[in-house]
């Protein structure tokens, strides 16, 4: 499971700035910085899961991986070719192994089209079937992702939530992809659909040596789907490491006080549980704070923190983490 | 009298008793909440949880009755509180208790606030109105209530508008506005389920401490089965506008008897499972309201549906002290290894 460590993405220093545009003129006053220097690896055959709260930069960065936004700054190499450089057909070539599942299983499909419009557009697009060829992968597809292909002809609205992700998730299979990046596929979902789709995206990854990036906010599903996972905060990553080592060795105080507000959903546990209850809200990604970022709600800064960023480096094999006080505790 | 305890509703503080709530709509009569029943004691924390369309807010909303009818229609039940039928009072008569006995917060605290008002005059309106104060106590005392529930500067951000506050402050807000005017029940539906865990970690910290030190009861209606597990001391399962399960948090969670609830749980992570666990999940989608099926709700969904199920919808029954189940094979009902 472990022997095969061949990176598939490796993400460097990716920054995606929004420019904020005021006046007659639309002078350039200012940038929310959404994601602002991100970096991290993605194994082949692996889940990595990317967490956080609203709002700190999770979904910008998954759609800035695939190009949907184009990159300020880093690199985000795909079996070492460079995507943020690449252009035109190179780059429709390349999209081809990248595809994306997204949150909204009612804005992502157009209600318009048929599922077979939808499910073959990108077969047609990258003119891989056309006819009863992709009629027949269609068919194919969706019998893959567990729905009656009779529901071809059906439309959008006719089908429940669940049941839209998984015609969702049909459209991302189509090209044979060897990366699906999953922004918060589930957290629109009832409880018990959710794992329903979570269980049928572990089946497919099996069958088809799926690589995954799974962005979302609940920490329970990432946990129970991730083989390791980063956590972000205000446009960068924090802590990544291994999904046994953060949950059950969290270094990063703003990890840790995540975790601690998950409620588990048992109440034996529940009863003798010690919470870390964070103050105030997270600052603006306009305006974020000198030196560290979490400074602000941090309850362990020290006056480091105020003045100098920590970089995000390996403080054990394989566990990265972005906190002063974690770094100069593992070196001395 | 309760169909199911020994004490006749009128002593407790609320009783709701075989509540059924319709809706006509063009397409046809939506069975949202079909004849429920429970009682709320004071000081007690309950927690409502299903799924989206199980009939849980609109059960709330006909406590309070702010169902719009039409479409909606409260067709038959009682709400006795404090000894009253709230369904038979008249519209004045429910204003008095709105806001002043019984209180609610929503889950959207941006659609739950007039943007064009500042958040201290619509904190103020309630005082104004059930207390009889002065424009100047008023003010004192949201700032007051501001300041209770951690807003910094509390006098100053009076003159805000709903805007300026974040989403966390918003819903801040809203409990102090709901909290106005020391009610005995607070209603929540869903006040946490926009917000970041972080945030929601410090509204229900906020709600403890303020049941505590207030000693209201609490119905707390949500989804989040881990939100009920470290908040309520008793929990009622809703699916499809019934009651499936009800009873105190621990024997819902360790020893849960309806095919739904052993689903629920099945179908969420848990901290400790090894790798490589299969969530178990309930086959099949929640049902259609518009045309709710003969006998049990749950009949098509169930692995442990017998042909009585289609035709006959069981009612709640004990199982143990205070543990009330809707099944006919709730004896042979475990948990998936």
């Amino acid at each position: 499971m472990t022997a095969q460590k061949e990176v598939l993405l490796r993400v460097e220093n990716l920054k995606k700035y929004f420019p904020i545009r005021r006046g007659v003129f639309q002078r350039h006053v200012g940038d929310v910085k959404a994601v602002d220097g991100v970096s991290f690896d993605v194994y082949r055959g692996e889940t990595l899961g990317l967490v956080g709260e609203s709002g700190c930069g999770k979904t910008t960065t998954g759609r800035t991986i695939i190009r949907l936004y184009e990159p300020t700054a880093g690199h985000v190499h795909f079996e070492g070719v460079d995507l943020a450089c690449l252009k035109g057909g190179q780059l429709r070539q390349m999209r081809r192994r990248i595809q994306m599942v997204f949150q909204d299983p009612y804005a992502s499909l157009s209600p318009r089209m048929s599922v077979l419009g939808i499910v073959g557009e990108p077969l047609e697009v990258h003119h891989v079937a056309a006819g009863a060829a992709k009629k027949e992968r269609v068919a194919e597809l969706l019998e893959l992702v567990g729905l009656d292909p009779a529901f071809m002809s059906r439309y959008p609205h006719e089908f429940s939530g669940g049941q839209r992700q998984r015609i969702g998730l049909a459209r991302s299979l189509a090209l044979n992809p060897d990366l699906i990046v999953c922004d918060e596929p589930i957290s629109s979902l009832d409880v018990s659909i959710q794992a329903q789709v979570v269980n049928l995206l572990e089946e497919l990854q099996e069958k088809l040596g799926l690589t995954y990036l799974f962005i979302a906010h609940d920490l329970s599903m990432v946990r129970h789907i991730s083989r390791r996972v980063a956590v972000m905060y205000l446009g960068k990553i924090v802590e990544l490491t291994s999904r046994d080592t953060l949950y059950s060795n969290p270094l990063h105080p703003y990890t840790q006080a995540l975790l601690s507000a998950v409620p588990i959903p048992d109440p034996f546990i529940e009863e003798k549980r010690q919470r870390i209850i964070l103050k105030g809200d997270v600052p603006s990604p306009v305006n974020p704070p000198q030196g560290c970022n979490f400074n602000t709600r941090c309850p362990v800064a020290i006056d480091t923190c105020l003045e100098v960023e920590p970089e995000f480096i390996e403080v054990e094999p394989g566990h990265f983490c972005a906190c002063h006080l974690v770094q100069s505790a593992v070196s001395s | 009298m309760s169909a199911y305890e020994a004490q006749p509703v009128s002593e407790h503080l609320l009783g709701v008793e075989n509540l059924t709530t319709h809706f006509y709509t063009e397409e046809g009569v939506v069975y949202a909440v079909n004849g429920i029943s429970y009682t709320l004691d004071e000081g007690d924390t309950l927690g409502v949880v299903g799924e989206s369309g199980c009939g849980k807010s609109v059960h709330a909303l006909s406590i309070m009755r702010l169902i719009p009818i039409p479409p909606g229609k409260i067709e038959t039940g009682e709400v006795i509180f404090r000894g009253r039928d709230l369904l038979k009072f008249s519209d004045d008569e429910m204003r008095h208790v709105r806001g002043a006995q019984i209180a609610m917060i929503f889950q959207d605290p941006m659609t739950s606030f007039n943007p064009v008002l500042t958040i201290g005059f619509q904190i103020m309106e309630a005082l104004k109105l059930h207390q009889g104060m002065s424009g100047k106590e008023a003010r004192e005392r949201a700032a007051e209530l501001l300041a209770m529930v951690g807003i910094p500067e509390a006098s100053q951000r009076l003159d805000d508008y709903p805007h300026q506050f974040s989403g966390g402050m918003r819903q801040r807000a809203m409990i102090a506005m709901a909290l106005s005017c020391n009610p005995s029940i607070l209603i929540a539906d869903e006040p946490t389920t926009s917000l970041d865990v972080t945030i929601q970690a410090q509204i229900i910290d906020l709600v403890k401490r303020l049941r505590d030190k207030l000693g209201m009861a609490v119905i707390w209606i949500t989804h989040d089965l881990g939100v009920v597990a470290g908040l309520t001391r008793r929990v009622n399962v809703m699916y499809a506008g019934s009651i499936v399960e009800s009873g105190p948090v621990k024997e819902i969670y360790g020893n849960s008897h309806h095919p739904y609830t052993v689903g629920l749980m099945g179908s969420l992570p848990r901290p400790d499972e090894p790798p490589g666990t299969k969530l178990f999940s309930v086959r099949g989608e929640p049902p259609d309201l518009l045309g709710l099926p003969e006998g049990c709700p749950f009949a098509p969904r169930c692995d442990y549906v017998i042909e009585r199920c289609h035709h006959e919808a069981p009612s709640l029954e004990p199982t143990e002290p205070g543990h009330w189940v809707a099944c006919w094979e709730k004896e042979k009902v475990r948990k998936p290894q």
